[in-house]
């Protein structure tokens, strides 16, 4: 099935919303193939980086922004990949999904 | 009221007659009977009793709107209650109970209710059980839950089977209706995939209600044949969608007939289907109209009276009155006419078509225009109904038996707001339609608000529907066949509201005009408030026969526009849907996986006690240590310090990790050093969080230059291996290091104890395992018959103790040939209970100390943490709180007092404090020592090993228990290490 089937008309929802996850490697799946991991918006400070200031920004302080959003999922019953997912927290509709380890954050 | 079953016509089998029973009595119907019109043809008109006034109540509706007749159904583990008769087929054998009666429905005591009426009004529990007199509630609650309720659940299991399925389809269309079947055929003909689905046991929808013969039945012998034709088109009846999720994801639960079910089908099926388009045909429910006493048994729903005489053959009254605003309910009244009935029609407009006129003229139907309904006479059932000229005031008194009113029709859009998008109000249509909803759905029929006419529009839109998809075929032409065509509501804007203290708007929650006031008095005035003060809409029907009321109501009294006013949230489940259903097969053992070692038939045929740790199923002891798990265990310790044991210990988490990087690896990853780990060693590792808290401990070994092997705790060893994978594939993408879960590859063995080392020399006696070359921390890989085997000198219970590794498929043939060459040493197996004592013995933690909420240093393991190199969670470890000398750190505890009991979660105080609150610690660990020969305990205590030799006192309030132990090291047992470097 095409996953760009996205529907133009009111264009507030999209047909590949949430419950199904495209995952790079394997196609689109069903979420619960899936483990929820986190914001991925934030960037991991250096394992060298004693500053206690910036770990607990990274560790304990989160937005949790209504909209656009860009997720940690796992694909931990599929291809084991860290998956870097957009979801619109407001709509569920998700975006455009990428393998963790292609980007260029740390 | 009188019901008569005609001699002719209707949708059921006179020639199969069914027998059920009411409450012990046996009564009769017959094939194509819901239970609700098998009732009303024996004559029962008292269904059931009101929510809070116990007033009796009759059959409303014939539909999944009935707010009164919930029953009781089946017997023993399939007794089910509230279920609406209208929506239960008729089966042989069906056995049913009404509800909410004491001591029965027909004559309840509890209706003196009625009389206090005004102190249970809308708001009554938060005024009289919340604030200052919230102990009352204490007082009242077990009255009030036997007075006010609906059926009793049954405790037994349920002897049914439940099924889950998944479909993908191009188009999915909810309700077999006209409409819907217009715009099935039309989909697929155009070569769509579709399914077709309805909650009723056949499809037609509405046409269902007209007579066998009419032009409506025409068009549905039409409509079926056409879908007959059609082999891409799947039809399922029975089957009720009842929500709509993200992604067009869709649950429906299918009912199975119960003879089906007999044979072994299953009870129910939930359907999870994936639609690429849906089209909605749910059609719309007919509304009651709110005037006093509008809840007598006898006063109906129009359209549902007509569905009992045209479906179930039944007529209903013998001298009716049919009450209405708009045309659909005058079809009715010619219909029960026709049947013989003597009709007054009453119609709250000014003007109505006049072929109406005529018609009504025809069947000698008298009629009543721009006159109201002002009350319902008689007790308990209908006897009259009192209406009012809205022209000069004048009141009359129609004698009847049966009212069937009508105040218009809401189209049924609840599954469209599943997703969140909200309904609007059409003030030219005078009902709320759905919202803007993306492209890939449509509404068809009645739902859309507008009169039917024709299906060329459905047609249209099914064959749109199809073209999203990418079908190509052609659509041909739609069925010409006219159907009736009426507005389906009319605007009450300017009458007056029932001042009546008895005028419902919600039949189920018992909520009155009055209740409604009141909320508005008390302040609370949006629909939301309103809902949730008064309980109105918020019943098993959710409101299907009396949001729409309560709404225009509220509106009107608040002098504000129904739009303006805007509308409560409709949320999944559209109708009830069973736990059963629900559950699937995810139930007992299947609840969740189970997990078993490579081992496990062989626990079974040797006298093993599992026991569930976490996912898996473990040896927890063995019989030939005892009966009892609270003497075996004692028995196989004792077996281990003084001989030799082997336990299985295949659950344990492992890892295969391989890479010229992987010594940096692990030294980022624990805290202390790896990369300086030789090959033929294994070392002790932790892990932190980021946070700074233990995450979790284990043994990694080298067996080649870049060949590791990690073993975690069974309980982490899933958080471990996506903590691993998360850090290679984010933040260290900059190490040539691959990590793989082994876990399931592996059978693990520990085999410990004073005479292992000679068990294993016999085992392999092409290795050399003696104390030089392997020694404490070191590892081998050898083979048995070609089988590589993985050794590693590592202790749990502080014996000479080895773990050893073998392919998963020769675990069996391993641990058989370790017990026959160690026959000599009396080797025996040992249990899960056995392996954690003698960790507790040793001092070791394990997964509960490890709870994520430790430090290092409270686990007295802080020596181990690097200083030299960076690690995972290093920063915030240094945290000054997670410092401070008072946190709370393990001990050992000794019991001093021979007669009393350690236990686990105990909270510790000491000696001179008071036994109140959280205390100083708790108690993680209990276990009998067989060297000290006396319980002793790990447990976490404020200030931990500075109070050594304190005594304290382990509280166990659950029991009522104190008792006193003293303070002393967690290693209980060789704290030299000259046991375990023998």
């Amino acid at each position: 099935m095409a996953m760009t089937n996205t529907v133009s008309g009111s264009g507030t929802i999209s047909s590949n919303a949430m419950l199904r996850i495209p995952c790079p490697h394997c196609g689109l799946r069903d979420y619960s193939e899936f483990r929820y991991a986190g914001d991925a918006t934030k960037s991991r400070p250096g394992l060298e980086s004693t500053d206690a200031r910036e770990w607990h920004d990274f560790v304990f302080l989160f937005d949790n922004p209504k909209g656009a959003h860009r997720e940690y999922w796992q694909h931990v019953q599929g291809c084991r990949q860290w998956i870097v997912l957009e979801r619109d927290t407001a709509t569920n509709r998700v975006g455009s999904a990428a393998l963790a380890r292609d980007r260029g954050h740390v | 009221m009188k019901a008569l079953r005609l001699p002719a016509g209707g949708r059921i089998d006179r020639s199969r007659p069914l027998s059920f029973k009411l409450e012990g009595r046996e009564l009769t119907g017959v094939s194509g009977d819901s239970l609700a019109s098998a009732l009303l043809a024996n004559g029962i008109q008292v269904v059931g009793r009101s929510f809070k006034y116990h007033r009796p109540r009759g059959v409303l509706a014939s539909g999944i709107q009935e707010p009164n007749a919930l029953l009781t159904i089946g017997t023993g583990g399939r007794r089910t209650p509230n279920l609406a008769a209208t929506t239960v087929e008729l089966a042989d054998g069906l056995v049913c109970e009404r509800q909410n009666g004491w001591p029965n429905v027909d004559w309840d005591l509890g209706s003196i209710l009625g009389l206090f009426s005004r102190f249970i009004s809308a708001g009554f529990y938060y005024k009289t059980f919340m604030g200052p007199t919230r102990g009352a509630w204490m007082f009242y609650e077990r009255w009030i839950r036997r007075t006010a309720g609906l059926g009793k659940a049954t405790h037994e299991p349920d002897p049914d089977r439940y099924e889950t399925q998944h479909h993908h389809v191009d188009v999915l269309v909810v309700g077999a209706g006209p409409a819907g079947m217009a715009a099935a055929v039309a989909a697929g003909r155009a070569g769509a995939r579709v399914l077709l689905v309805d909650q009723d046991s056949a499809l037609g929808g509405s046409l269902l209600n007209s007579a066998v013969g009419s032009t409506d039945d025409h068009g549905l012998r039409q409509l079926t044949a056409q879908l007959a034709g059609l082999p891409d088109v799947a039809i399922r009846v029975r089957t009720t969608v009842f929500g709509l999720y993200d992604g067009e994801t869709v649950g429906m639960v299918e009912r199975r007939e119960h003879a089906e079910v007999l044979q072994g089908s299953a009870r129910e099926v939930l359907h999870v289907v994936r639609a690429r388009h849906i089209v909605y045909a749910t059609g719309a429910l007919e509304q009651p109209l709110v005037f006093g006493n509008n809840d007598r048994p006898g006063v109906m729903l129009a359209e549902s009276v007509r569905v009992y005489l045209n479906r179930y053959g039944i007529r209903l009254g013998e001298k009716i009155v049919v009450v209405t605003m708009q045309d659909s309910a005058w079809r009715t009244a010619m219909e029960l006419a026709e049947a013989g009935a003597s009709v007054t029609l009453v119609d709250g407009r000014e003007s109505v078509d006049a072929h109406w006129l005529e018609r009504a003229r025809q069947c000698n139907v008298s009629v009543r225009l721009n006159a109201l309904p002002e009350q319902a006479i008689g007790s308990p059932w209908v006897s009259a109904l009192q209406i009012q000229s809205r022209r000069d005031g004048q009141r009359e008194r129609l004698a009847c038996d049966l009212v069937a009113m009508s105040g218009g029709w809401m189209p049924t859009i609840q599954l469209t707001t599943h997703t969140g998008i909200r309904s609007v109000f059409d003030p030219a249509l005078g009902v709320h339609v759905c919202g803007n909803l993306p492209a890939n759905q449509s509404v068809v029929g009645a739902m859309t608000g507008r009169p039917l006419g024709s299906l060329v529009e459905a047609h249209r839109i099914g064959e749109q529907a199809a073209r999203l998809c990418g079908a190509v075929g052609e659509a041909g032409e739609s069925t010409t066949v006219a159907f009736h065509s009426a507005p389906l509501m009319v605007s009450q804007s300017g009458h007056p509201i029932s001042t009546h203290p008895k005028a419902f708007i919600d039949l189920q929650s018992d909520v009155t005009v009055a209740d409604l006031d009141l909320s508005l008095e008390d302040g609370f005035e949006s629909a939301e408030h309103l809902k949730r003060y008064s309980a109105l809409g918020m019943a098993t029907d959710q409101g299907k026969s009396s949001h729409y009321n309560g709404l225009r109501i509220l509106a009107a009294r608040r002098g504000m526009a129904l739009d303006v006013l805007g509308t409560t949230t409709h949320r999944p489940p559209f109708t009830p849907v069973t736990v059963g259903a629900l559950a699937g097969r995810s139930t007992g053992l299947h609840f969740r996986p189970t997990r078993r070692t490579p081992l496990h038939h062989w626990h079974l045929q040797h006298g093993a006690h599992m026991i569930e740790a976490g996912l898996w199923l473990r040896p927890w002891y063995y019989e030939w240590a005892g009966r009892e798990v609270g003497t075996a265990y004692i028995e196989e310790m004792r077996h281990v310090r003084r001989a030799v044991g082997i336990s299985d210990v295949s659950s344990l988490g492992k890892i295969e990790i391989v890479g010229p990087d992987t010594g940096k690896f692990l030294d980022r990853i624990y805290v202390n050093n790896f990369s300086s780990l030789t090959v033929g060693k294994a070392r002790y590792g932790v892990m932190l969080n980021d946070d700074g808290t233990v995450l979790d401990d284990g043994t990694t070994s080298r067996f080649g230059p870049h060949r590791y092997f990690m073993t975690t705790t069974t309980a982490q060893a899933g958080e471990v291996m996506s903590w691993i994978e998360f850090l290679l594939q984010t933040a260290w993408r900059d190490l040539n290091v691959h990590a793989v879960s082994v876990t399931d590859r592996w059978a693990g063995f520990s085999i410990a104890g004073p005479l292992s080392r000679q068990v294993l020399a016999k085992a392999f006696p092409q290795a050399d395992v003696s104390g030089e070359k392997l020694p404490h921390m070191g590892v081998l890989e050898t083979d048995w018959h070609g089988t590589p085997i993985r050794i590693a000198r590592l202790s749990f219970s502080g014996e000479l103790a080895y773990e050893i590794y073998v392919p998963a498929d020769s675990g069996v043939a391993m641990w058989t040939h370790l017990l026959e060459v160690g026959a000599f040493a009396d080797i025996r197996p040992y249990g899960l209970e056995a392996l954690a004592s003698l960790r507790i013995e040793k001092g070791h933690v394990a997964g509960i100390e490890l709870d994520h909420r430790n430090t290092l240093d409270d686990l007295g393991l802080g020596k181990m943490a690097s200083r030299v190199k960076p690690y995972v969670g290093q920063a915030l470890s240094q945290r000054t709180d997670l410092k401070a000398a008072d946190r709370w750190s393990l001990i050992g505890l000794e019991l001093i007092e021979p007669a009393g009991k350690l236990r686990g979660g105990a909270i510790l105080f000491a000696a001179d404090d008071p036994i109140q609150g959280h205390g100083r610690g708790y108690i993680t660990s209990v276990t009998w020592s067989t060297v000290h020969e006396r319980l002793i305990a790990l447990a976490l205590y404020q200030g931990g090993l500075s109070h050594q030799g304190e005594e304290v006192v382990c509280a166990f309030p659950l029991r009522g228990e104190q008792v006193r132990a003293r303070i002393v090291s967690p290693m209980f047992y060789d704290p030299s290490g000259e046991r375990l470097h023998a």
